[in-house]
């Protein structure tokens, strides 16, 4: 077991192991009483805005499963993630089946999709899995642009509404809070667990691993699948908050934009994924209502987080409580 | 017992407040002024194009002093990236949190399907004078999405067929972008020429933004064929006209084109390479009525270029919702009425400067022209009238029940008929 948590040994590593065991679940509860509040202080629009930041911090959580801790960063979860709202949408408008039915087919197609992409990945890492991941996620879009008789090209498909006990916008936002809050515990115990030590012993040092017996790619592999499965659940729930699909939902732009979520935020600490998603989708929100060049400023503002906070806002927080401390 | 009263008390309290300086306008809503929501792509790929929407919207309401049944008109504009996802959230804010009245605008078909599918849930009405997507106004029609001043997109380029065939074409090729709006545009060519006798030789889809047309015009030089239709709009618009001349293909076989194949959005940079095409539209900034004329001065002089079909739409969109809200008396709130009365606006002082009415699926009946592209005295190339059709509704001849029962046009169903 040395060798597995040999690679936390960082900073924060004393702290984790002491008194501090309770203190992933303390976040877990700020979080979840923040956005258990917020409705009571937000507009209607407002709560759809803060329904999604939780929905793309949950694809934020899933590119962070593997680029915080397996140390592979990929450009494909977009496209699971549109996946899953396709076949949500397709089952429910196209084939007028059950929404319920629908959300788990969606969650099914996504974690078999991203099997497939795993069993492609996990021979690569580094700037290769970049790029395949990339390449692989080019192939859904292109698939959902040019299959015009299924997916309606460019045009997209028009979902049937939410189901009736969902359709109200407080009712929705607290199922997604729900839903959400209890994926980050799986998330989290399953980081945490020796199976998610030896995604971090990967990253850390993946020749290490195999010459200590460890079937490398088979963990990469279910690595992969499960993240996908997370991004499965965000497409469906967001196939229930769009109520529209089109290829701009499992476009390139998705999978960096949940990318730069989870880098925005801090890059290996799941918290982090719900700052960087409540950062770009607000500040989206507000810049563009004063200057038609918003893109310009998001744009900005990455440059700068990545000068001043490499490691993220947790990073930043961390390193100055840190020099706070010594 | 205290406590919860306290919390109870502190929540609603914070909420009110909230609530309070969230929605300043509310209250004032009934005697307020009106607000329209505009979105249209200011950033990414369409952006020139969405820029020419709020430059007509915005002529219309100055014109006017932006003032409708004593009631002051407030637009708000919102970018929509071109990006479906970013409109449904624009539209969500216009809504939900600026309180619009009702929305306007967008440019690509998949952002307007996008912002029509959240208008159904609401009810919020929403005006379309660019998105052309043909079942919004067919098979998925929406009660409250109308097309003030648009219009559908396999509607206009069946007069040029009709021409064609009138020319003594026989054999023609398309070619066109592959996506949906070009599906439908050469959907509507394809089905009427051959229907009228004429063969679809061969249909070209390329992808849009292609920078080489090279394959595509070696294969159209070697067709031989009477005649080439091509959809194509904005950059890729410009190259193929561009190859298309350096392939020696121009004088000798004849091109074609759908309406924004010669918008001026795509012509006003270009040279000689696109004089002479052919395309069919019911607006023509060369056309020389009078009231065509004036705006086509009144824009120019404004901008400093010719108005596009981007800028008219929504010049004359604009024109035809003030129309309906003088009919209601500024009372936009009674949605139901407010929509009645655009229905039924007939729209005479629009710069087509010939009345526009909707047919009962709230798509624009329009007097379609077939288009030349010609020099004008100021050196500049436009669009001239060379034949007009009346009364072009979005089923053509066709009967509508019958019409609505063939599936929508796609890459694999043209309307073509074999033989």
């Amino acid at each position: 077991m040395s060798a597995a948590t040999g690679p936390t040994a960082g900073p924060g590593a004393a702290q984790e192991n002491g008194a501090a065991r309770a203190r992933p679940l303390l976040w877990g509860a700020v979080i979840t009483a923040f956005f258990g509040l917020l409705p009571f202080v937000l507009s209607t629009y407002q709560v759809s805005v803060a329904t999604e930041v939780l929905i793309f911090a949950l694809l934020a959580m899933s590119i962070d499963v593997l680029s915080g801790f397996a140390g592979r960063v990929s450009l494909g979860h977009g496209a699971m993630f549109g996946a899953s709202t396709y076949v949500v949408i397709y089952w429910t408008s196209v084939l007028g089946g059950s929404p319920w039915t629908g959300l788990a087919l969606g969650i099914v197609a996504a974690t078999g999709l991203s099997a497939v992409f795993a069993w492609f990945c996990t021979r690569v890492s580094g700037v290769y899995f970049l790029l395949l991941t990339l390449a692989l996620g080019m192939i859904v879009w292109g698939v959902c642009l040019r299959w015009t008789s299924v997916t309606g090209g460019e045009n997209g498909i028009r979902g049937v509404g939410r189901p009736e006990l969902l359709a109200d916008p407080l009712v929705f936002y607290y199922t997604v809070l729900a839903v959400v809050m209890a994926l980050t515990w799986v998330i989290w115990r399953f980081v945490r667990s020796p199976f998610g030590l030896t995604l971090r012993g990967v990253r850390d040092s993946e020749s290490r691993m195999r010459s200590l017996g460890y079937n490398v790619s088979l963990h990469m592999f279910l690595a992969f699948t499960v993240s996908g499965f997370f991004a499965g659940v965000a497409g469906a729930l967001y196939a229930l908050f769009n109520n529209f699909v089109s290829p701009s939902t499992v476009q390139l732009s998705q999978s960096v934009e949940g990318l730069l979520m989870a880098i925005i935020g801090g890059v290996g600490t799941l918290a982090g994924s719900f700052i960087g998603a409540a950062l770009i989708i607000t500040l989206e929100n507000v810049v563009s209502e004063y200057t038609a060049r918003w893109p310009t400023v998001l744009g900005l503002m990455f440059i700068l987080a990545m000068i001043f906070a490499p490691e993220g806002v947790i990073g930043a927080v961390r390193r100055l409580f840190a020099r706070r401390k010594t | 017992m205290q406590r919860r009263d306290f919390l109870k008390k502190t929540g609603w309290t914070v909420s009110a407040t909230a609530a309070a300086m969230s929605a300043p306008r509310l209250a004032l809503a009934q005697s307020g002024p009106i607000r329209i929501g505009l979105m249209a792509p200011l950033s990414g790929v369409v952006a020139a194009g969405g820029r020419e929407i709020v430059e007509g919207f915005n002529m219309y309401w100055e014109e006017i002093g932006s003032t409708v049944a004593g009631r002051k008109v407030e637009v708000v504009v919102e970018d929509d990236a071109g990006n479906p996802d970013t409109a449904l959230q624009k539209a969500r804010r216009l809504v939900e949190q600026q309180k619009v009245h009702f929305l306007f605008g967008n440019l690509l078909a998949n952002t307007g399907l996008a912002v029509a599918s959240y208008v159904k849930g609401n009810g919020t009405p929403y005006f379309i004078p660019v998105i052309a997507a043909d079942d919004l106004t067919q098979r998925d029609r929406v009660p409250n999405v109308i097309r003030v001043a648009g219009y559908t997109a396999s509607q206009m380029p069946r007069p040029l067929a009709d021409w064609a065939l009138k020319q003594g074409y026989k054999r023609i090729a398309t070619i066109s972008q592959d996506y949906t709006f070009g599906h439908e545009q050469c959907g509507g060519f394809a089905q009427v020429f051959s229907e009228g006798g004429g063969t679809i030789v061969n249909q070209f889809w390329n992808p849009l933004n292609t920078a080489d047309f090279s394959p595509y015009l070696g294969q159209l030089a070697s067709a031989k064929i009477d005649a080439v239709f091509a959809m194509e709009l904005g950059a890729d618009a410009n190259r193929f006209m561009q190859q298309y001349a350096n392939f020696g293909l121009k004088g000798q076989l004849p091109l074609l084109g759908a309406q924004n194949f010669t918008d001026q959005s795509v012509i006003r940079t270009m040279g000689p390479e696109c004089e002479g095409i052919v395309s069919s539209a019911h607006f023509a900034e060369g056309s020389e009525n009078p009231a065509t004329q004036k705006f086509v001065k009144a824009y120019s002089a404004k901008y400093g270029k010719m108005p596009s079909l981007y800028g008219f739409s929504h010049y004359s969109g604009a024109m035809w919702v003030h129309q309906a809200m003088e009919t209601v008396k500024g009372n936009v709130e009674a949605r139901d009425a407010f929509l009645d009365a655009v229905r039924k606006t007939v729209l005479t002082d629009s710069p087509l400067g010939r009345p526009v009415r909707l047919d009962d699926y709230g798509n624009p009946i329009y007097d379609v022209f077939i288009r030349k592209v010609v020099k004008n005295a100021d050196g500049k190339y436009w669009n001239v009238p060379v034949g007009t059709y009346e009364n072009v509704s979005q089923f053509w001849t066709y009967d509508r029940e019958k019409y609505l029962k063939q599936p929508p046009y796609s890459r694999d169903f043209q309307g073509i008929r074999k033989g």
